[in-house]
């Protein structure tokens, strides 16, 4: 009795641990596959592509998927049966099992069908790396140029004669008359990573070097990623927005850009305060001597939603906060705080809140 | 102190020696089996360490926007369980089991450098001392910081002395440095035992699986390390002789330091989890009650691990912008590798097939090691595919692949080991009970944390960030990876308590508990100094069986 109650207890070990290896793997998988979006778009999901090279990579991605799961459904069934089934049943008898030292025939036959997998995931991949790194670059394409900072983004429209910081526009592309954005990609400092998975996967910013990538987004909307490649003490807030928008509204915001500051005359205190303290040194505001490049180009500040690298929203407190006192927002950050007076902090808040 | 040395401290000061004798005794020692306790009793202590720094990376993540530590310290603290997991904990701990069971498993009677041996372990106990002491001083002149923060591949130019002021980045490259030599020392040591102490009739073709893969792992870490200790030397010229290897604004390039760490990091990766298939490949036969399956097929697959895992280490630097042939390269040859594990994978499942399986504490480990490391290579055939890889790469899918390699491979088989292998060293058994519980809880947990840890990563959470945005769909699943860990936490000290509990109250073991195979089990527990009074003669695989089955011995199929 005491045996077959040992025996019992045995069958139910296994058989809960196979549930439980399973369940891991259908967590797994439902975790893959049913990564579904929300609506609002926040979550940057790589199975929610909306971009042509992150789509590519998304179909390739599902058949590694397929075939992976597929080994692992054989092979996990394999040791399950094998597990449950040549347990040892009675742990008195001490004959040993038939001693079985190999089988040329089963083993070739599991050299010889992996092998057949490799090549055909490597023929699959081969074809998705040459469509994405070897795309040619149409006349139509908008150029870019990101430089990776210590902890922002700054992006160069050279073409266009547009700068700006953490928020990249880019015009949406039509599948018929494409207008992708290519990307040069450099670093100021130390190596960074552009990684917004629903448009593309990611590329460094490695300093001393050059690197490319390309987007082609097919819908409209704000995308979110961030820094992936690990720069320092806040390379978790080097958050990244990418604006797509329709042609037109991408060409009134280069419009917009191109403009140098407001020279609006009624913030002329803040302004004062702005030009003669350290502020110069980092900034630069477009047509005044703020010429600065160490910190995001502040011309036209207030179109941009966040600060500090989406690391706040772009409101008048964040904004004084983040003057007097960086750490509260993102401690470790570059940006010194400035221990401004009252009335001048007032000042250079309705200065900057004048940078359309 | 740990329960072996207490064990066999208590014993020696009964036998009339006073505690310093003894322990003049343990640091002067040479001999292979205190060396191997040595460094396995280093390894547990850097394992309770490393395991607090992962549990406070843990409780930092475990909500959006939470300051549980500032940015500052969850930086030191990623870089410090990095680092000590990798070169502090699982390497010592597969040289200690590798000094212990070698000389014992092929008949030999010491390693084949002693003195060697004993100074690889003391080069590695002390670089982790140094890596710890950052703590103490790394500040420098410049008070800037102390333990290392530049993450466990410290990628230039963060490390060069425009980003990292103070000396932390030293004391991380000096303590890697150090203890690189020990590791040198100690591949020497274990490739010359193999290859020329095995005992009479002891042939390749009949040694060991263990002694293949820890020959394997040998020559690895000889062609891994130098190439890292190289780089260590040639960053340490930047930092303080005006060198610009690494110095991106003197012209000095990143990727070179790319370069140069993973062909040291891949090559580490097979360092590390051919041990851990050592320990397999001895463990499931004898709890099978079958040989193991295709012996040949087995060094073969683990002699071409070696070779191959030299030529995939560019798979981790997928993102850096190669050009598309050198991509492809490096996605066909990751992709072979996949062939020689697999093969290994099968051959196991040969193994267990057609046997009477035991679920004894140690298979229930190796069991669990199967099933999980089929799940780690298959996604790492994910992270292979290049272009998937620029989505997942440096994202927490990362994190949870090679967690499922080094915690659901690695350290499931050397818990495994650690059951098995216990009686043998201290003549006890470790308690059953209490390693069932230890297993069934670090299951648990393991799941919990490292299955839920992919999806944030395919849901775009990079790795290395102290807090995260709330609504990108993090939350809950950071919550859970943190709950997971804290059950592990709490398995591994049922693990700490069983170990202390079982060195004094433990069933006594006799020479051969597990009725196996291999020479270690034919001397008694622990083995008598020098191991073999006289040296045995072996005329297959398995001497123990050949000498408990002289009707049916295996010489005659081999």
């Amino acid at each position: 009795m005491v045996e077959k109650h040992k025996t019992e207890w045995r069958v139910i070990v296994s058989r809960a641990m196979a549930i439980l290896v399973l369940l891991g793997g259908i967590l797994l998988a439902a975790g893959l596959c049913n990564a579904t979006p929300a609506s609002d778009n926040t979550v940057p999901s790589i199975f929610d592509p909306r971009s042509t090279t992150a789509e590519s990579i998304d179909h390739l991605s599902r058949f590694v998927l397929a075939i992976t799961g597929l080994i692992f459904l054989v092979v996990f069934s394999l040791l399950t049966y094998a597990t449950v089934k040549f347990r040892s049943r009675d742990a008195n008898t001490n004959r040993e099992p038939a001693q079985v030292y190999g089988s040329t025939q089963i083993e070739l036959a599991w050299t010889v069908i992996p092998i057949l997998i490799v090549v055909v995931l490597f023929f699959a991949t081969a074809r998705v790396i040459h469509a994405i790194q070897d795309a040619p670059k149409p006349p139509t394409a908008v150029e870019v140029t990101a430089i990776g900072h210590q902890f922002w983004w700054e992006f160069r429209y050279p073409v266009l004669g547009v700068v700006t910081a953490n928020e990249l526009h880019v015009p949406v592309s039509d599948p018929n008359h494409p207008t992708p954005t290519f990307l040069k990609l450099l670093s100021a400092d130390t190596d960074h990573s552009f990684w917004v998975p629903q448009l593309a996967g990611k590329t460094d910013l490695i300093p001393n070097r050059l690197n490319q990538m390309w987007i082609d987004p097919q819908q409209t909307g704000i995308f979110l990623g961030q820094c992936a490649q690990y720069c320092g003490t806040q390379h978790a807030k080097m958050l990244l927005r990418v604006s797509v928008d329709t042609p037109e509204a991408f060409d009134a915001w280069i419009h917009a850009q191109k403009q140098s500051a407001n020279r609006d005359d009624k913030e002329v205190a803040g302004r004062h305060v702005f030009e003669t303290t350290a502020c110069v040194n980092c900034h630069a505001v477009g047509g005044t001597n703020a010429t600065g490049r160490f910190g995001p180009d502040l011309t036209h500040l207030m179109s941009r939603s966040t600060i500090a690298a989406g690391a706040a929203e772009n409101t008048n407190e964040n904004l004084r906060l983040w003057i007097q006192n960086p750490d509260a927002i993102k401690p470790g950050s570059l940006m010194p705080a400035m221990k401004l007076s009252d009335p001048d902090l007032d000042a250079l808040v309705r200065y900057l809140e004048t940078l359309h | 102190m740990s329960p072996d040395a207490m064990a066999i401290q208590a014993a020696e000061v009964d036998a009339g020696r006073t505690l310093v004798q003894v322990l003049h005794e343990w640091v002067t020692t040479v001999d292979h089996k205190r060396l191997g306790i040595l460094y396995v009793l280093l390894a547990l202590m850097f394992l309770l360490i490393g395991g607090l720094e992962a549990i406070i990376i843990r409780i930092q993540l475990m909500r959006a926007h939470n300051d549980f530590v500032s940015p500052q310290v969850f930086n030191r603290m990623f870089t410090m369980h990095g680092t000590t997991m990798i070169f502090f904990v699982v390497m010592p701990v597969m040289f200690g089991f590798a000094n212990y069971l070698v000389p014992l498993m092929i008949g030999a009677r010491d390693m084949a450098f002693p003195r060697l041996n004993a100074f690889g372990f003391w080069l590695t106990a002390f670089g982790g001392l140094l890596l710890y002491f950052s703590f103490v001083g790394g500040n420098g002149l410049y008070g800037a910081g102390n333990a290392p923060d530049v993450g466990w591949f410290a990628y230039a130019p963060l490390t060069s002395r425009a980003f990292s002021v103070g000396h932390s980045t030293d004391f991380w490259t000096v303590a890697l440095l150090v203890s690189g030599f020990g590791s040198i020392a100690t591949a020497i040591n274990i490739i010359t035992t193999v290859l020329c102490l095995r005992c009479p009739g002891m042939t390749l073709n009949r040694m060991p699986l263990l002694a293949w893969l820890n020959l394997v792992m040998a020559a690895l870490v000889i062609l891994a390390v130098s190439p890292l200790t190289a780089a260590q030397v040639m960053l340490s010229v930047d930092r303080y002789l005006g060198g610009h290897f690494f110095d991106t604004q003197a012209g000095g390039s990143a990727a070179l330091w790319m370069h140069f760490f993973w062909i040291f990091g891949h090559p580490e990766v097979y360092v590390l989890v051919l041990p851990a298939f050592a320990f397999a490949s001895e463990i499931i036969p004898v709890f099978s009650r079958k040989p193991i399956f295709g012996y040949p097929a087995m060094v073969a697959a683990t002699v071409c691990i070696g070779f191959v895992g030299m030529t995939v280490w560019a798979h981790h630097m997928f993102t850096i912008g190669m050009n598309s042939a050198a991509n492809a390269f490096f996605v066909l040859t990751t992709m072979i590798i996949a062939v020689p594990t697999g093969i290994k994978i099968f051959n196991w499942l040969g193994t267990i097939w057609g046997g009477k399986i035991q679920f004894k504490t140690p298979m229930l480990f190796c069991l669990g090691f199967l099933f999980q490391f089929l799940i780690a290579g298959l996604t790492g055939i994910m992270l292979g595919t290049a272009p998937f890889n620029w989505q997942l790469g440096n994202s927490y899918f990362v994190i949870a692949h090679f967690h499922y390699v080094i915690v659901g491979g690695i350290m499931f088989c050397l818990f495994g080991a650690f059951y098995y292998w216990f009686p043998k060293v201290t003549g006890r058994m470790l308690n059953e009970t209490l390693g069932k519980l230890h297993f069934w809880l670090f299951l648990i947990g393991f799941h919990l944390t490292f299955d839920t840890m992919h999806i944030p990563g395919v849901l775009g959470m990079p790795r290395r960030i102290y807090t995260y945005e709330p609504a990108r769909g993090w939350d809950t699943l950071n919550l859970i990876i943190t709950a997971g860990a804290f059950i592990q936490g709490f398995a591994i000290l049922i693990f700490v308590v069983n170990l202390v509990f079982s060195c004094f109250r433990g069933a006594k073991a006799g020479n051969d508990p597990w009725d196996a195979w291999t020479l270690e089990w034919s001397v008694s527990s622990p083995p008598p100094s020098y191991n073999f009074a006289s040296i045995p003669t072996v005329g297959s695989r398995r001497p123990l069986w050949d000498r408990k089955h002289p009707e049916d011995p295996d010489y005659r199929y081999e």
